[in-house]
C-alpha cells in the first residue's frame, strides 16, 4: 500500500481503531478534524494510576481511558475560559446516587447500559473490585481514597449488578467529591482478573500496559518514552462524545523544542507551559494560550521552625515584609496567576487562598528583626526544587535580595528532584525554601490538613500549634454550610497569617498553549489534560 | 618491514635550549593563528585576575536595568531575567571557568602521569592495575560518569572539578604510559642509570620530562573540554549554584531563550566559551610548535 | 590455518581481558548508584505516600537489604539476563535498552561517519599544505566545531533550520508522525526503511537524522581531523615516503598508497575515544531533538536515582565499548600493511 495515503485511505474506508496497528498522521493533520497531537514535557510511565512508581504524567491515562462513578461540572471561569467545577458533583458511570439522612451510607445506580470497551456491561461488582484495589495496593491510591475516609474493602458493597453501596465511618463532606479525582477509577474487574497471578492478585503487571476501562478513550499505542496513542471509544456513555477520534501524546523533552513546536503550528496543544511563553505566546498568531489558576495552590517560601532564629514568630515576620513581591511576580510568574500579597489586615471571607496582610516593607521587617534580637542577621541557605527552577530560581535571587537588605545572608540552593522529597517534605530539614502544594480537593480545610498539620507531608517547615490542629480536625470532615465553618476556617486563615510559617507569594497558573484550531479545553484540579473535551474549532 | 617508524614515534631528543620568547615570536610570527591564541590567552587571564574590577555593574546585582533588554549602550550584552548584566556576568565568570579547567586539568594531569609513569616504567603489576582502572573508567560514556559523580557527591564547584578530573585522568595514564614505555631502555635512560641514578630519578629526571610535549597538546585539549564539560553538566541542572556566574550555566539557561528571541542571553556567554575552548586548542597545537620544533618542519 | 587459529587466539584473550574491566565497571556503577543522594522508594511511592507504603515500596524493590546483598542479588539477577525495572518509565530495563540502543547507535555511527567522511579529508588537506592558509582554515574550522557546547548547537541548528527557515522536520524524535515506522530488522530505521525498500520513509528518518547528526558531527570533526593531519605529517615525513618520493613514485600515489594508509592507523584507534566521547555529548543532543535515546533515558534515571535504569544503562555501555574496541583492534590489524607481510 501506498504509505503516504495510508491514512486517508485508512479513514475513508471507515476502518475501526482495532484495524489500525500503527499510525499515520498528516503533518497538516495537527490541525485536522480527526486527530490533535498534544506535547507534554514529561513521561507517560504506567497506565495504571494505582501502581507504585506511576507518575503524574500518567494521570491523564487515568482520566481518558478510565470512567468514575462521578465527576465535576464545568463552569466558565472570569475570563470566560472553561474550569471544573468543585460544587457540582455530576453523574459519570453512576446515573444517580442517594445520600442517607445520617450522610454515612452512599448508594449509587450504575448507568444502564454502560459497557467496558470489551463489551462486557459495567456492574457494581466491578466498581467494588476497582475500589478495594485502590484502597488496598497502599502508596498514593490508598492515601487518596482515605483523604475521603474510604480506607477499607469493607466500605464497599456491591447490592446488585446496578447497585453499588459505600458506608462511612462518620459523614464527611470530603467523600463524594473524592470519588470524582482520577483515583477511583473502575476497571473491568474480569478481564483484571483473569490476568491476576497468586503474587499479583490486582492484577498490577497487566494493567500496568493494559488499560480495561469504560472510559471515552482507548490507548491505542504506547511507546514508553515516546508517544501515546489514544482512540476514540464510540460507544462511550458517560459523557459527551469526544471531538477527536484520535489523540496522540508526544513527549518532547525540551522546552524551547515544545514551544518551537506550537509556535510553528505543528501540533495541537502544548500542556503545562512556564509563564513566560504563557505571555508569549498569547500575542502570536495562531496561538491561543489559557492559563488558568490553580485551585487551592500558592507558592510559597516557608521557614523551617526546627531552625533556630525561624522559632522566633517575628523573624518569620520579618521575613513575610522583606520580600520584593511585586518584583518576583513579574520576573518568575511573568505576572500570571493571581497576587498573595497586600491583602487587609484582617481576615474579612473564607475564600482560599487570599491575599496575605504582608507585602514589602523593609522597615518593619528590620524593626521586627531587631525585637527578636537578630539586628545582625544571620546565614541560611534557601532552596528549592531543580525542577521548578523556571520560577523559583528568580523568585530565589529577588528574595535573597530582600533578605539581604534586613541582613539574613541566604545562600540559594538548587536540589535534584529525587533528593526534594526526601530532604525537604520527609525528613523536613531545610530551613528555608520554596514550595508548591496545591491540594486536588478545593477546601481551605483540605489544605490546612495537609501544610499546617505536624508531621503531614507538606508542612515540609514543622509547624505545629494545637489550635490549629484542632480546628482542622473539628472542619475537615465538616460540611460548608455547617455554623461553624466559617469562622473555623476563619481562625485557620487568621492562624496561618500570623504565625506564617509559609509565605505566600502568588498564586500560580496551569498554562495550556493551543492552536487555534483547538476547542473546548477544560481545566481541571489534577492539571492534565483532559482529552475528552477537546474538539475542533 | 617492521623497522618501519610507526606514527606515534616519538622524539628523543630533549627540547632545545635556545631562549623561550624568541622561539615564541618566532612560531607566533610564522603562525599567525598561533599568535592570535597567545594574544586571547593574555586576554584571558587578564579578565580572570581583574574582571570584578573592569566590570560596570556587580555580577550578582538584580534590577540594575529592565529584565531581559537587548544590548544597548548601558548593558553590552544585554540583560538576563531578573535584569542582571550580562556583559559583567560574562567577565566575571572568567575566573571560576579558568579555576575549574585548569584545577581539574592540574589534577588530572599529576595523577595521571604518576599513573601511567609508573605503569609504563615498571612494567608488571603496576601496569596491569593501573591498565584495568584507567579501562574501568574509559569504558564508562566519559560524561556519563561525570554527572554520576556529581549527582552523587552533590553539585558544588569541588565536585565539578574532580568529576572532570576524573574522567580526563585515563588520557594522561595512557599517554605517559606509552611515552615512558617507549623511553624505557633508550640510550640515554641507560646513560643514566649506569651513571648511578635511582630507578625514581631516571625515571622522574630523565624520562618523564621527555613525555611533555605531547602532554601540552593534551592539557590544551583538555582544558577546553573541562568547560565545556562544566556547561553541559549544568545543561541538566548539575552545575554550578546560582546566582554564581559561570558560563556554562549562562549558555545553558540562556539557552531556554533561543526560541523566544532573546539571543544576547545564550550568544554572549556561548562566544565565550567557544572563544575560550577555541584558544586553548589554538595554544595546544601552538605549545607543541614552541617546545618541539621538529614538528615546525 | 596458523593465522586464523591465531587470529581467534588473540579475540579470545582481548574478551578475557575485559572480564575483570565490566567487573569493575558493575562495582563502580553499583556503588556509584547506592551513592546518589534521595530515596527512591520515596520518590517512587508518589507525592502523597505515606511512611507505610514508602517502606512496603522499599521492599519490593530491594532496598531494605544491606548493600552486599544488594550486590550479589543484582549479580544473580543479571546472571539470569534480568536488568530489573526502570521504575521512572515502567520498563524492563533490557526492553528500554532494546528499544532505545539503536536510537542512540543510530545517531552516534552516523555522526561519526559523517564526522570521518568530512575529518579525514580535511585533515589530508592540512597535513599535505602546513602552516598555509588551507592548513590555519582547516584548523580554524574544525577547532570551531569542537569548541561549542553540543546542546547549544543544537539548539541553534533548530531554531535557525526548524524554526526560522522551517526546512527540517518538526523535532519530534526518529520519525514524523505520519509515517510507519518500517518492520524492524536492525532497529536503525534508516536500514530497515532501505531493506524494506521504502524510499519515502527513509527520506523521513534521515531528515529527523540531519540536525542531531550535523550537531554531533560538528563536535567530533576535530579530534579525527587532527589526528589524521598529525598522523599524515608524521608518515609524510618519514624514511619510507621518502625513499618511496626519491624512488620515483608519483605524489598521488606516494599519499593514499603509502602515507595515507599508514595515517590510519593512529586515526581508527582515536575513534573508539571518539566514540566514548560522542556518546556522552549524546545525551545532551537527544534531549534537544526529543531522541528516544538511551542518553536521554540515563539522564532521567539517574536524576531520580532508578538504580536499575541506570546500571543496565552503564552496563551496556560497557559492554559496547569492548565490543567496539575489539572491533577497532581487528580493523587495525586488517589496514596494518604490515599485516600481510607477516602473515
Amino acid at each position: 500500500m501506498d504509505r503516504r495515503h495510508f491514512l486517508k485511505g485508512a479513514a475513508s474506508l471507515g476502518l475501526g481503531a482495532s484495524l489500525l496497528p500503527y499510525l499515520k498522521v498528516l503533518p497538516a493533520s495537527a490541525a485536522s478534524n480527526e486527530t490533535a497531537v498534544v506535547v507534554i514535557g514529561g513521561t507517560i510511565n504506567s497506565l495504571d494510576i494505582h501502581r507504585s512508581g506511576t507518575n503524574r504524567d500518567s494521570y491523564q491515562v487515568a482520566i481518558n481511558c478510565y470512567d468514575r462513578l462521578v465527576s465535576f461540572g464545568t463552569k466558565e471561569m472570569p475570563d470566560g475560559s472553561l474550569s471544573y467545577d468543585f460544587d457540582n458533583v455530576q453523574p459519570e458511570l453512576a446515573e444517580s446516587w442517594e445520600i442517607s439522612d445520617d450522610g454515612t451510607v452512599m448508594t449509587f445506580t450504575i448507568r444502564e447500559g454502560a459497557t467496558f470497551w470489551d463489551g462486557k456491561p459495567v456492574t457494581a461488582y466491578d466498581v467494588k473490585w476497582s475500589l478495594d484495589r485502590a484502597v488496598s495496593l497502599g502508596g498514593f491510591p490508598t492515601v487518596q481514597m482515605k483523604a475521603g475516609r474510604l480506607e477499607s474493602p469493607d466500605q464497599f458493597e456491591a447490592v446488585d449488578d446496578r447497585t453499588f453501596r459505600i458506608t462511612l465511618p462518620f459523614p464527611s463532606k470530603l467523600a463524594l467529591p473524592d470519588l470524582a479525582t482520577p483515583i477511583p477509577i473502575v476497571i473491568n474487574s474480569e478481564v483484571a482478573k483473569a490476568n491476576a497471578t497468586d503474587d499479583d492478585p490486582w492484577a498490577t503487571e497487566y494493567l500496568h500496559r493494559n488499560p480495561a476501562g469504560s472510559g471515552a478513550y482507548k490507548v491505542a499505542r504506547w511507546d514508553s518514552g515516546q508517544q501515546l496513542v489514544y482512540e476514540r471509544n464510540d460507544d462511550w456513555i458517560g459523557g459527551e462524545v469526544p471531538g477527536y477520534q484520535r489523540v496522540i501524546v508526544r513527549e518532547v523533552p525540551s522546552q524551547s523544542t515544545r514551544r518551537a513546536l506550537i509556535e510553528r503550528g505543528n501540533v495541537s496543544a502544548s500542556h503545562n507551559i512556564p509563564n513566560k511563553d504563557a505571555r508569549e505566546l498569547a500575542d502570536k498568531p495562531g496561538v491561543k494560550v489559557v492559563s488558568t489558576p490553580i485551585e487551592n495552590c500558592i507558592y510559597s517560601l516557608c521557614t523551617n521552625l526546627d531552625f533556630e532564629p525561624f522559632k522566633d514568630k517575628r523573624v518569620r515576620q520579618a521575613v513575610a515584609w522583606s520580600i520584593p513581591y511585586q518584583k518576583i511576580f513579574e520576573q518568575a510568574a511573568y505576572e500570571q496567576g493571581v497576587p498573595m500579597w497586600g491583602g487587609s489586615d484582617t481576615v474579612d471571607e473564607i475564600s482560599w487562598p487570599q491575599k496575605s496582610p504582608y507585602e514589602e516593607n523593609i522597615e518593619k521587617a528590620r524593626a521586627l528583626m531587631a525585637e527578636a534580637g537578630y539586628e545582625d542577621g544571620f546565614e541560611v541557605p534557601l532552596s528549592f526544587n531543580l525542577s521548578h527552577a523556571d520560577w523559583a530560581e528568580p523568585a530565589a535571587l529577588q528574595i535573597q535580595r530582600g533578605l539581604e537588605k534586613i541582613g539574613i545572608r541566604a545562600s540559594i540552593e538548587k536540589i535534584p528532584g529525587a533528593n526534594w522529597r526526601t530532604i525537604a517534605l520527609v525528613d523536613k530539614k531545610l530551613p528555608l525554601h520554596l514550595e508548591n502544594f496545591g491540594g486536588w480537593l478545593n477546601t481551605p480545610d483540605y489544605y490546612f490538613f495537609w501544610a499546617y498539620i505536624k508531621g503531614n507531608l507538606f508542612n515540609s517547615y514543622n509547624y505545629d500549634n494545637p489550635e490549629m490542629a484542632k480546628l482542622v480536625d473539628d472542619t475537615l470532615d465538616m460540611a460548608m454550610d455547617h455554623p461553624d465553618y466559617e469562622p473555623n476556617v476563619r481562625r485557620m486563615i487568621e492562624l496561618a497569617f500570623d504565625d506564617i510559617p509559609r509565605i505566600p507569594l502568588w498564586q500560580p497558573t496551569l498554562n495550556v498553549a493551543f492552536n487555534d484550531k483547538v476547542e473546548g479545553y477544560e481545566y481541571w484540579f489534577h492539571r492534565q489534560m483532559d482529552i475528552r473535551a477537546l474538539e475542533p474549532a | 618491514m617492521t623497522s618501519m617508524s610507526t606514527p606515534a614515534s616519538p622524539k628523543l631528543e630533549g627540547p632545545t635550549r635556545t631562549s623561550y620568547w624568541q622561539h615564541l615570536r618566532h612560531v607566533a610570527s610564522e603562525n599567525p593563528v598561533t599568535g592570535v591564541a597567545f594574544g586571547l590567552f593574555a586576554l584571558f587571564i587578564g579578565m580572570a585576575v581583574f574582571g570584578p574590577w573592569l566590570v560596570p555593574f556587580d555580577p550578582l546585582e538584580t534590577d540594575v536595568g529592565p529584565a531581559l533588554q537587548a544590548p544597548s549602550g548601558a548593558h553590552w550584552f544585554g540583560t538576563d531575567q531578573s535584569g542582571r548584566d550580562v556583559f559583567s556576568r560574562v567577565v566575571v565568570a572568567t575566573r571560576l571557568d579558568l579555576l575549574i579547567s585548569v584545577s581539574a586539568v592540574a589534577i588530572s594531569f599529576v595523577l595521571g602521569s604518576i599513573m601511567g609513569s609508573f605503569a609504563g616504567y615498571f612494567g608488571g603489576w603496576t601496569d596491569r592495575i593501573t591498565g584495568r582502572v584507567v579501562d574501568t573508567i574509559m569504558a564508562f560514556p566519559l560524561f556519563v560518569l561525570a554527572m554520576g559523580i556529581v549527582a552523587a557527591a552533590g553539585n558544588t564547584v569541588e565536585n565539578i572539578v574532580y568529576a572532570t578530573a576524573i574522567i580526563n585522568l585515563p588520557f594522561y595514564a595512557r599517554m605517559a604510559r606509552a611515552e615512558v614505555s617507549i623511553r624505557r631502555n633508550a640510550g640515554f635512560v641507560q646513560a643514566a642509570r649506569l651513571s648511578g641514578n635511582s630507578e625514581l630519578r631516571v625515571l622522574f629526571g630523565h624520562i618523564f620530562p621527555n613525555t611533555l610535549p605531547p602532554m601540552m597538546v593534551q592539557i590544551s585539549l583538555n582544558m577546553g573540554w573541562a568547560i565545556l564539560n562544566a556547561a553541559g553538566l549544568s545543561f541538566i541542572g548539575l552545575g554550578v549554584q546560582p546566582p554564581t556566574p559561570e558560563w556554562g550555566i549562562m549558555v545553558a539557561e540562556g539557552a531556554n531563550f533561543i526560541v523566544s528571541g532573546e539571543w544576547w542571553l545564550v550568544m554572549f556567554p556561548g562566544l565565550m566559551l567557544m572563544l575560550a575552548v577555541f584558544t586553548f586548542n589554538l595554544i595546544g597545537d601552538g605549545l607543541r610548535d614552541l617546545v618541539d620544533p621538529q614538528r615546525r618542519t | 590455518m596458523p593465522f586464523m587459529l591465531d587470529r581467534l587466539r588473540k579475540v579470545a584473550m582481548r574478551l578475557l581481558q575485559a572480564v575483570p574491566t565490566v567487573f569493575g565497571i558493575l562495582v563502580v556503577c553499583f556503588l556509584l548508584t547506592r551513592a546518589l543522594p534521595g530515596d527512591p522508594a520515596a520518590y517512587f511511592a508518589g507525592d502523597m505516600a505515606d511512611a507505610e507504603s514508602i517502606e512496603r515500596l522499599r521492599q519490593e524493590m530491594g532496598l531494605d537489604q544491606p548493600l552486599p546483598v544488594q550486590f550479589l542479588t543484582y549479580l544473580k539477577d543479571l546472571a539470569g539476563g534480568d536488568l530489573g525495572m526502570a521504575v521512572s518509565t515502567g520498563q524492563p530495563v533490557m526492553a528500554e535498552l532494546a528499544s532505545r540502543l539503536p536510537a542512540s547507535l543510530e545517531l552516534t555511527l552516523g555522526a561519526l561517519l559523517l564526522s570521518f567522511v568530512i575529518a579525514v579529508p580535511l585533515g589530508v588537506l592540512a597535513a599535505t599544505r602546513p602552516n598555509t592558509w588551507v592548513d590555519h582554515l582547516c584548523r580554524f574550522l574544525v577547532t570551531a566545531g569542537v569548541s561549542l557546547p553540543t546542546f547549544f548547537t543544537g539548539l541553534v541548528l533548530m531554531y535557525i533550520f526548524y524554526y526560522l527557515l522551517g526546512w527540517a522536520p518538526a523535532p519530534m524524535g526518529r520519525l514524523d508522525m505520519m509515517y510507519l515506522p518500517p518492520d524492524p530488522v536492525t532497529g536503525f530505521l534508516t536500514i530497515d526503511a532501505a531493506i524494506a525498500g521504502e524510499w519515502e520513509v527513509l527520506g523521513a528518518a534521515l531528515a529527523q537524522l540531519a540536525l542531531p547528526l550535523i550537531t554531533l558531527a560538528l563536535f567530533t570533526l576535530a579530534p579525527i581531523a587532527r589526528m589524521t593531519r598529525a598522523a599524515m605529517l608524521q608518515t609524510l615525513g618519514s624514511d619510507f615516503v621518502r625513499t618511496a618520493r626519491a624512488a620515483g613514485l608519483s605524489g598521488r600515489r606516494v599519499l593514499v598508497t603509502y602515507a595515507f594508509r599508514n595515517a590510519l592507523l593512529p586515526v581508527v584507534t582515536t575513534l573508539g575515544m571518539v566514540f566514548s566521547f560522542v556518546l556522552g555529548a549524546n545525551v545532551l543532543v537527544e534531549k534537544v531533538f526529543a531522541w528516544p535515546g538511551i542518553g536521554s533515558f540515563a539522564v532521567e534515571a539517574l536524576v531520580v536515582s532508578d538504580y536499575a535504569a541506570v546500571q543496565g544503562f552503564v552496563l551496556s555501555m560497557a559492554l559496547l565499548f569492548v565490543a567496539l574496541n575489539l572491533l577497532i583492534d581487528v580493523t587495525y590489524t586488517l589496514i596494518d600493511p604490515r599485516v600481510g607481510e607477516e602473515a
